[in-house]
This record gives C-alpha cells, structure tokens and sequence, in this order.
C-alpha cells in the first residue's frame, strides 16, 4: 500500500497509518480517541492507551437534537487529559463513521489538531496489534474551546431549503436503496424513524462506502475519489455542497474525504439528515 | 418472566453502569457459535434478524423434552452488545418452555442495556427477541 504522502491528498496530514500510532503509543502530545457505533466494543479491548467518546453519551446533547455545548465540551476534553495542543488521533468501527463524526464534533469547537487512523478499528485487528482492556486515566488539563462554530461545518434544515432553491449541489451519502425510497433505512438496519423513503429533491447519490476499500477501510488513492465524485458526478472543488445521511455519521465520513482528501473548501454537513427532512411538515422529497 | 432470565435482567438492573459494562463483555465473551451440526454457511437469509446492525441469525430447535434451544451466529466481529444479548438469552433461556418464550417481554432490552444505548441499537436487539419468539411461534404452528 501506498504512503499516505503518495496518495495525492489534498491535506495529508489529517491521516495517520496504524504503523504510526502503534510507533506513538506513548506519545504525550497525542491521545488516541476510539468513537464506536457500539458503545460496548471499546470495553472489549481498544488500541493501548486511548480513551472512549460515545456520540450518544458524550458528544449528542441529552435534551436536544443538538451537540453539547462549548462548556461540556471542555469538560469532556479535561476529562479525558486532552489540551488544546494535544493532536487528537480518532479511530473506531465501521470504516471510521463515528471517529469521522467525532473529528467533525471536535471542529465545532476548533479543534483543528486532530487526525484520523486510516482504516480504523478494522485494520488495526486484521495486522494483528494489541488490544487491551485497561482503562487509561489521564491527568485532568486545562482545556479552553472556541464558542461552537456550527456556520462554517453544519447545514440546518433552513440551510437545505435555501441551498435547493438556488439548485446547488447536495450528495446523498446513504444507499442506493434508501436513495430510491425503495427503503427508509439503510439495508439491515432499523428504522429510525423516517415517515417517507426517497431523497432530498435534486440531491445526487454518492454512498459513502464508494470511497473506501472494502478490504481494510482505508481511503481510496486522490486519483480514485476524483474519479469518483468530480469526473462521475460533475463536482467541483469550489462547490458550496452539503452532504447528508441518515443522522449525519456516514456523511461526516464523506465531508471528511471532500473536505481534507480533495480539498472541496466549502462543504457542510447536513446533521438532522433523512431522519429530520424525512419527517417535516412541508417539505418535499424526490423518490 | 423465566425464572433464571428474570433473575440475570434483575441482576443488570441492581448495577452501577461500569459494573454493567463489565457484566455484559464477560457475557460476550462466553457468546457461542452455532454449530456445525445446527447449520452450515451460507446460512439462510429467514434465519437473520431483520434490522440488527450486527447481522444476527437466530436458529430454534426443540429438545426432546419439548423445551426449545437457541443457536446464534453474528456476522459483525464487533457487534459486543448483539454477543452479550445472545449469550444471556442462551443462558437465561434454558430450561424455557414454549409458552415462556411466546411471553418474552422485549423490554429487556432496556432493562439489561439502559435506556443509554441508540435507537438503532435498541430495535436491532429487540429484533433478536422478537425472532426467537416468531420462530417458536412458527414451530409450535407447524406442529399442528
């Protein structure tokens, strides 16, 4: 495989290998960061030394459909001993979609030192590497977050609406199946809730997995996602695009791929996603 | 409810959360395979549960004695919580009979789980549920 460097990415930086991170499991000036669709799996053995952050527990606002706020925010990042120098390393399940939805969370607030671990959870098993059960404790830090930049990261329902009427481009991340409204959900999972199958009218459909190898979840070569989402499907770098899903976690992984792989420089993410506009009053879907 | 599930839903209940974290990974690590003699791959499609984000099957026998038994195979290698459920009702079930099972109660699921973990998450585990009970529930049909 080829070195991240030779890729042809238009951020490199925002990966590391798992060569990388089992060479710095004792490095201070990160912490290892597992984000899991399964809140239990972390409790069964992780990379030595990281930390859990659950997107329902701790990233998801208890009340709200929203984030936690700037407050718990620090909380969360003084809990688990990260600084604001401390380049955050995300890792987890299912090619990386909750450590992708974490690393998006973690912009909100600023955190720009943040990386993902190409190939995730699955790749560092399949090479064989330790796995431990001990839970690490850190020393509590200092920790001051920027004031919540939802603006410049998240689309809201109004922002949608607006971004049809003037017939930019919106990517549905979701399968093709739930893109056809032939399924309200993904195939073999729940539905969570969405009254009506199809898709946001005018939106074109890139599932997310297109961007992956399927053998160990790392991210396709820059050659490869530029067939892919530019020569295939007409984007273009400078695009005002928003992706969504279903609850914006695999939409997070492709905001990843556009945003820092191939350097779209205005892309959001739609968070409320199919299960908001799949059930509002007044709004339409295309099937 | 059965008398050995109820008391393991019990136990779950009296926990703190870390103490039922702990619970629930030994639970998934004494999870069990079906077996060969049981069903061979590629199992079929009828026998999965429908929903679960783990890729559950379930497959129902009944003993010579008439109470059922209860095989399980999870494709996710990381579906903890799908292993944990299915080795608590492999454990808990034993020893069922049919009219137990047909009153499984799927709030189970919350009362083992929480109410912490997603919705997703939730109804694909209330699926493993509510499949061993079609499946009885189908079985006992077929034997009249």
């Amino acid at each position: 495989m080829k070195k991240i460097k030779e890729r042809g990415y238009f951020n490199p930086d925002v990966l590391v290998t798992t060569d990388w991170v089992d060479e710095n499991l004792d490095n201070k000036e990160i912490r290892i960061v597992e984000s899991n669709e399964d809140p239990l799996l972390y409790s069964k053995g992780h990379i030595p030394g990281a930390v859990q952050i659950d997107w329902t527990n701790d990233l998801n606002h208890q009340v709200v459909r929203d984030y936690i706020g700037r407050d718990e925010f620090e909380k969360l990042m003084i809990k688990n001993g990260i600084t604001n120098n401390t380049i955050v390393i995300f890792y987890g399940d299912k090619s990386n979609w909750w450590a992708s939805y974490a690393f998006w969370v973690f912009q909100l607030f600023g955190h720009t030192k943040a990386k993902l671990m190409d190939g995730g959870r699955l790749k560092w098993e399949k090479e064989g590497r330790k796995l431990t059960r001990d839970i690490p404790h850190y020393p509590e830090t200092q920790y001051k977050a920027k004031p919540r930049n939802d603006a410049d990261f998240r689309a809201f329902r109004e922002d949608v609406v607006a971004h049809i009427k003037h017939g930019l481009p919106l990517i549905d991340v979701r399968s093709p199946e739930e893109f056809s409204g032939q399924r309200l959900h993904m195939p073999d999972y729940p539905n969570e809730g969405a009254l009506r199958g199809g898709h946001i009218p005018g939106a074109i459909n890139i599932p997310w997995a297109k961007a992956i190898n399927p053998e160990d979840g790392t991210f396709k070569d820059a050659d490869q996602l530029k067939e892919l989402y530019i020569t295939e499907n007409n984007l273009n770098e400078n695009d005002e695009l928003v992706a969504y899903c279903r609850i914006g976690e695999r939409s997070s992984h492709s905001w990843f791929v556009l945003k820092y792989l191939l350097g779209f420089n205005n892309i959001k993410n739609y968070d409320g996603s199919w299960t908001e506009w799949g059930n509002s009053v007044g709004l339409p879907i295309q099937k | 409810m059965i008398g050995k599930l109820d008391k393991i839903v019990s136990f779950f209940e009296s926990m703190d959360n870390q103490e039922k974290i702990n619970y629930l990974i030994d639970y998934s690590d004494r999870f069990k395979e079906v077996p060969d003699s049981i069903a061979s791959k590629p199992y079929p499609k009828e026998k999965k549960v429908e929903y679960c984000e783990s890729g559950v099957y379930v497959w129902t026998v009944i003993n010579p004695d008439g109470t059922p038994k209860f095989y399980f195979h999870i494709e996710n290698p990381h579906g903890v919580s799908a292993m944990a459920l299915c080795s608590i009702l492999d454990e808990g079930l034993e020893g069922a009979t049919i009219d137990d099972i047909l009153n499984l109660d799927t709030e189970i699921v919350y009362r083992i789980f929480g109410h912490n973990l997603s919705m997703g998450k939730n109804l694909g585990l209330i699926g493993i549920i509510q499949m061993i009970i079609r499946q009885v529930k189908q079985l006992t049909l077929d034997s009249y």
